[in-house]
């Protein structure tokens, strides 16, 4: 299929806050939509007249609407969070790979996320918990800077009623805070991971998911059962301009879901 | 507050390896511990003279901050152990440590663990070979935590984003 590389209209519907920098946007299409995003997929998303910026989508796959998960950095990303109900975006995509978390069917579904990476997760879980029994165990292990800053906290209550178990860790808290302090991966010893039988879904600041990986192999994972979703300097989107490229791959096409087995050489390579 | 057996013993993680006689002998030493949440097992600047193996609940490790509520500076959970301060030549508390939940765990003197190690040096290579990755592994989590990953990127690595 082809995709047109002409933005797609869409309408912000509903806007949500979710930290003091970080809003979901709810987009309906204003005309044509584009096809359907799968989980872990992106959209370019086009502020006219300032910018076009990758953003994974974090609603559930298949949805007429799109929700996309953004936090302000830069000049692009910070018009769109203070974008109004009405504004009109443009949205070229989906591009990339995506989760195949359904692939998982009858294992374990792992689920580890660090900060904003949550956001290209959820997409994933929210697939999982609405066709459950597909699964055994499915588990979100969320790391965030502290209690403020952690993204989709009201939902968590809810992912745990659909059957998720949800472990949620931050890096600093004061004495209110009733839950885990430190790091993500010290939460896969405590969940109990079974991991011939577990597939798992990472995504984060690379650090965090380098370690997440080293973690889960050191656990006796396989490497070709952990995805990472990778990060690059997405323009395209149809691999074609190559400033997404990472070794031989070119994110934009062949991520930004990669297996391990691909991607640990390649992020073990300096200057890639 | 109970003995221990060598089964449940050899059921936690830190225990794993060990040789029957080792469990026996490190079971001995064991009494059972049950802590409702709330309970605070020591503070800061306290002398540190034991070691507790977490069965289940949680533990807060917390220092105080003047003018400030309590930072929580690490939680520990089932499977992880909680007092190493007494390693050191000045066996004191570095952080406080709270029950956020309810606690089980098997409770150590320190005492009666540098006995044992120094009457048995293979035991002692055992126990003290697992406290050291222990600190490793807290060591590297505190570094990486230091990076601060989940900050927003500087303005300049975000370029136009």
């Amino acid at each position: 299929m082809t995709i047109s590389q002409v933005p797609a209209s869409y309408r912000v519907s509903s806007r949500r806050d979710e930290t003091h920098d970080t809003v979901t946007l709810t987009l309906e299409p204003a005309g044509d939509p584009i096809a359907a995003v799968r989980a872990g997929q992106f959209t370019m998303l086009y502020a006219f007249g300032i910018g076009e910026i990758p953003i994974s989508v974090s609603g559930r796959p298949g949805q007429h609407a799109l929700a996309q998960t953004i936090r302000a950095v830069g000049a692009v990303t910070t018009a769109l969070c203070a974008m109004p109900a009405g504004q009109i975006v443009g949205v070229r995509g989906p591009f990339g790979t995506c989760w195949d978390e359904a692939d998982a069917a009858g294992r374990d579904l792992l689920l580890v996320a660090g900060g904003i990476g949550l956001a290209p997760l959820r997409s994933a879980l929210l697939a999982a918990l609405s066709d459950r029994q597909r699964y055994r165990r499915v588990i979100a292990l969320i790391g965030a800077r502290s209690p403020a800053e952690l993204v989709f906290g009201g939902e968590i209550d809810d992912w745990r009623a659909s059957g998720a178990e949800v472990m949620v860790t931050v890096d600093r808290a004061d004495a209110s805070w009733h839950g885990n302090v430190g790091v993500v991966t010290q939460l896969i010893r405590r969940a109990g991971v079974d991991p011939p039988n577990t597939t798992a879904l990472i995504c984060g600041p690379e650090v965090m998911m380098r370690l997440t990986a080293r973690s889960l192999v050191a656990t006796g994972m396989s490497a070709g059962n952990i995805r990472l979703s990778l990060e690059r300097n997405m323009q395209c989107g149809v691999a074609e301009c190559g400033h997404c490229q990472l070794g031989p791959l070119l994110l934009c096409r062949d991520g930004p879901v990669v297996s391990y087995q691909v991607a640990e050489p390649l992020l073990a390579t300096r200057e890639l | 507050m109970r003995g221990v057996s060598t089964r449940e013993l050899g059921q936690h993680a830190f225990a794993r390896g060990l040789t029957a006689g080792q469990l026996e002998a490190l079971a001995a030493l064991a009494v059972s511990v049950e802590l409702p949440a709330g309970c605070r097992l020591f503070e800061e600047g306290g002398r540190a003279a034991r070691l507790w193996l977490l069965r289940s609940g949680r533990i807060a490790l917390d220092l105080r901050v003047p003018g400030r509520e309590r930072i929580i500076v690490e939680t520990l959970g089932p499977g992880d152990e909680l007092g190493l301060s007494w390693l050191t030549p000045v066996a004191q508390w570095q952080f406080g440590a709270i029950a956020q939940l309810p606690v089980s765990a098997f409770e150590f003197s320190s005492t009666a663990l540098v006995e044992l190690c120094e009457a048995d040096h293979e035991l002692g290579y055992q126990l003290t070979r697992r406290l050291v990755v222990t600190a490793i592994a807290r060591l590297q989590a505190a570094r990486i935590r230091i990076l601060d990953l989940y900050a927003a990127p500087a303005p300049a690595a975000g370029g136009a984003l």
